[in-house]
């Protein structure tokens, strides 16, 4: 139809078509790459923790005495945290999801070789640990109470070369035993094995890690004996703030050489472990919307500038015939096809930005779904844009071809 | 003539006053957005210690058997293990060394009913003050002496010296740690290095500063609380003392390139030797990074400020692109006026310098609405929970840098569009009306 005129007319324009098309072209690369990223950041943030999340609170506790037992203290606590009203269940860990204290361990499945050997985080605490943070044990058995071990800090977790058996996270389970027969397999942390007696469906660890394995947690009954430990309680919802208070106060009564801190739901924990995530996602945003409020500047302010400068002209067509539609699609049609050039230019781009980030960020391959959306999204910013001036460019009455400029 | 092109300018931007203000709102946002990212990405990237930098190096030795375990945390060996510093601390090749750990204390405060305070601080041999100019207000350090025999001394910051013994420092006092009593021999003035370059940077390296400092030698006797990364090898648990476990940070002080090329030369030998003894696998490769140079290696600035750096850098970019467009199909438009300007005598110069005044006017503007928004942006990353975030503010040299980048980035954006009005040719223009 009229795609001729409107590319000689475009050919007599070639600097700024090719600079509106570079940049559509630079939009559209960090656009799908912005967008790419925010679904991943928002992927790791919102991934299941395997913990009862709104249901657990918990609050460390720091021995100052050396002479105190840490085992006896933490049995004389737990049974009073757990008699408080609205406590369901209480132990003592050394570590919960996102709280940062990682022991990361490596688990073969051979004695003495690496073949098959992951890096997993190793979680102790005492017996009732699966209930209280609500994990899903999806096969097995929890611990039975003959098998519980000190962890023997004094000789740096030599215990966890002595336990016999081990629960496992789903995911690790799969890693250790591809073929799906983990269950009853034994693990080696060190020369000892362990038995696979349970599996739970997710628990995260307690820090970062590559994506992946994320959730490479192991369980041991291992007793927390150090001075640092954290007590975690499961109670109704409603009731987490008022157990935290009664915690904080119960535990320095039963003993005042000691200091009590950081007493937190499970919901503040993780909502300060991804405030990073949660800031980067907002700025992914605002840059996507930024870049995409100065595209549309771009391409109405060239419209702009066109529509003032084809008036002459438009009212010659108007009056040899053209109607305002006729107009209006000259300059949509115009647009959509320097949008397209642009796109064509910006999804190699963005392939290409994609394989810089891959390099540096450890960001994986963009999906290739993210493309025709940006393409989409492109038009359509660049059609909104443009109508405006489109409008304005009908509306340029047939009798200007009559007066001189 | 200045002021003729500069009235030329005013009149011709008020006349597209929504594509004025539009134009001015992107060079804004790209300015400002940048501004904010490099004025963090600067801060972070500062120099902790000026003065001393130059000569604090950090030698590395891998003692880990080759790839085993290595492929998820690529920096499990950059620390030392205890035998290997301790070897290194007595052969004192360099004129100045010092072997430290992350440290966490309970303090029982004098105070009848007091609870008890944990603190963070450093485990460090003798060393470390004199060799990182630590200025103390009254007292100081230890010796060599006291570290060989596991003095119950101590260093306090002034935060914590007020905490327990209010604003006089309190030297030969005592401090009761777990149930031992240490000498107070020192009190710190304020001294904040940020990055901490000292600790093990994993992560978070901003934001922290040290309540004490006691001799690790000390602490290990005592089997205090270390705080830190503790990444072992092999069988056999996870023991401070073996020679499987990495823990401690070391740092040496080179006054020249000779003793640099000789510590070099000694931390070779030093690995040979212990190959002669079965350890260290890998073949020799010693390390040396300049204080700089290992806060680049440890990654200080996190990698997603970097990615905000790009970010901002990329959107900065595409606003200039934007601005150069805009301000082509301006000009251009305005041929006819040009054409009758040059036909009635411009020259092309005059012509280039009434547009580029007018590109200029945008970017002055453009520069005081980014400057707003620079302030805003580091305001809002004060905000941040980020230990690094106090450290956001402009000081007057990045001040300077972003007018000059506003002023610049348009002046080099209108260059394009002015070249291209200038080269309108009179006759024709005139002979097509």
């Amino acid at each position: 139809m009229i795609l001729r005129p409107i590319l000689s007319s475009l050919t007599r324009h070639k600097l700024t078509v090719m600079l509106l098309m570079l940049q559509v072209a630079l939009t559209c690369g960090i656009v799908c790459n912005v967008a790419f990223m925010i679904e991943e950041r928002i992927a790791r943030m919102s991934a299941p923790s395997g913990v009862a999340e709104d249901e657990v609170v918990l609050i460390d506790s720091v021995q100052v005495d050396p002479h105190t037992n840490p085992q006896m203290r933490h049995l004389e606590d737990v049974a009073a945290l757990r008699a408080i009203p609205g406590v369901r269940s209480a132990v003592a860990v050394d570590a919960v999801p996102f709280n940062g204290s990682d022991w990361t361990s490596s688990l073969n499945t051979q004695p003495d070789s690496d073949a098959n050997a992951a890096s997993a985080s190793v979680y102790n605490g005492t017996p009732g640990e699966l209930q209280t943070l609500g994990l899903n044990l999806i096969a097995g058995r929890d611990f039975l109470p003959g098998e519980y071990l000190p962890l023997d800090s004094a000789h740096d977790g030599a215990g966890l070369g002595k336990v016999s058996t081990v629960i496992v996270t789903r995911a690790l389970a799969d890693k250790l035993f591809p073929a799906g027969n983990a269950l009853g397999k034994s693990v080696y942390p060190f020369s000892q094995p362990a038995r696979i007696v349970g599996i739970v469906d997710h628990l995260s660890r307690p820090g970062p890690h590559d994506a992946g394995a994320e959730d490479y947690s192991a369980l041991f009954p291992l007793l927390p004996d150090t001075a640092e430990v954290t007590y975690v309680m499961r109670t109704a919802a409603r009731n987490r703030k008022h157990v935290l208070e009664i915690a904080k106060a119960t535990l320095t009564r039963l003993d005042g050489n000691r200091i009590v801190r950081q007493p937190s739901t499970f919901a503040q924990l993780r909502a300060d472990y991804f405030h990073r995530d949660r800031t980067m996602v907002g700025l992914l945003l605002a840059a996507a919307v930024a870049l995409a409020f100065v595209t549309a500047v771009a391409i109405a302010g060239l419209a702009h500038f066109w529509v003032g400068q084809r008036r002459r002209t438009i009212g010659i067509r108007r009056a040899i015939g053209a109607t305002r539609g006729d107009i209006l699609r000259y300059f949509q049609t115009e647009n959509f096809l320097i949008v397209s050039g642009g796109v064509v230019l910006g999804l190699l781009l963005a392939m290409m930005l994609n394989l810089i980030l891959m390099q540096q960020y450890e960001v994986p391959r963009l999906p290739v779904y993210y493309l025709p959306i940006g393409a989409a999204v492109l038009w359509l910013l660049g059609q909104l844009a443009v109508l405006g001036p489109a409008l304005r460019a009908a509306a340029v009455p047939p009798v200007v071809a009559t007066r001189s400029m | 003539m200045f002021a003729y092109y500069l009235d030329l300018a005013l009149r011709s931007l008020r006349r597209n006053k929504v594509f004025t203000v539009l134009m001015v709102v992107c060079v804004g946002l790209g300015i400002g957005a940048s501004m904010t990212m490099i004025t963090v990405v600067h801060v972070m990237s500062d120099d902790p210690l000026p003065e001393r930098s130059g000569q604090l190096y950090y030698p590395h030795i891998d003692p880990w058997p080759a790839p085993h375990g290595r492929s998820t945390n690529p920096h499990a060996s950059d620390n030392l293990t205890l035998p290997d510093a301790m070897n290194l601390l007595r052969a004192g090749r360099a004129p100045g060394q010092a072997a430290m750990s992350g440290a966490a204390i309970s303090i029982h405060s004098e105070q009848p009913n007091a609870q008890p305070l944990l603190e963070t601080g450093h485990y460090v041999t003798a060393d470390f003050f004199s060799m990182f100019g630590v200025p103390f207000r009254a007292g100081g350090g230890w010796t060599h002496a006291d570290d060989e025999r596991h003095a119950r001394v101590i260093a306090l910051s002034s935060a914590l010296n007020r905490m327990l013994f209010g604003d006089s420092p309190g030297i030969g006092r005592t401090v009761r740690v777990g149930d031992e009593d240490f000498r107070v021999i020192g009190v710190l003035d304020d001294w904040h290095p940020q990055p901490m370059f000292y600790a093990d940077v994993n992560g978070r390296a901003f934001g922290r500063s040290d309540a004490f400092f006691l001799p690790l030698q000390t602490a290990l006797d005592l089997k205090l609380d270390f705080r830190g990364s503790l990444s072992c090898h092999g069988d056999g648990g996870d023991d401070r003392t073996t020679d499987r476990c990495t823990w401690l940070q070391f740092w040496v002080k080179l006054e020249n390139p000779k003793q640099v090329s000789a510590y070099m030369q000694f931390l070779a030998d030093y690995w040979r030797q212990q190959q002669a003894h079965g350890r260290f696998p890998q073949s020799v490769d010693p390390k040396l990074y300049r204080l700089m140079d290992w806060l680049a290696y440890k990654n200080v600035v996190p990698g997603d400020v970097r990615l905000q750096l790009w970010l901002a850098l990329g959107f900065l970019g595409v606003c200039m692109v934007d601005i150069v467009g805009l301000l082509l199909a301006k000009f251009l438009r305005r041929s006819n006026e040009i054409s009758v300007r040059r036909a009635l005598g411009a020259r092309r110069g005059q012509v280039f310098l009434q547009f580029g005044i007018e590109s200029a006017v945008i970017g002055v503007l453009g520069g005081v609405l980014g400057l707003a928004i620079a302030e805003l942006g580091l305001w809002s990353v004060r905000q941040r929970p980020d230990g690094y975030a106090q450290l956001a503010s402009m000081d007057v040299s990045m001040l300077m840098g972003t007018f000059l980048l506003a002023i610049g980035g348009s002046v080099l954006a209108g260059l394009l569009p002015a070249w291209r009005a200038c080269r309108i040719a009179p006759a024709i223009q005139l002979k097509a009306h």
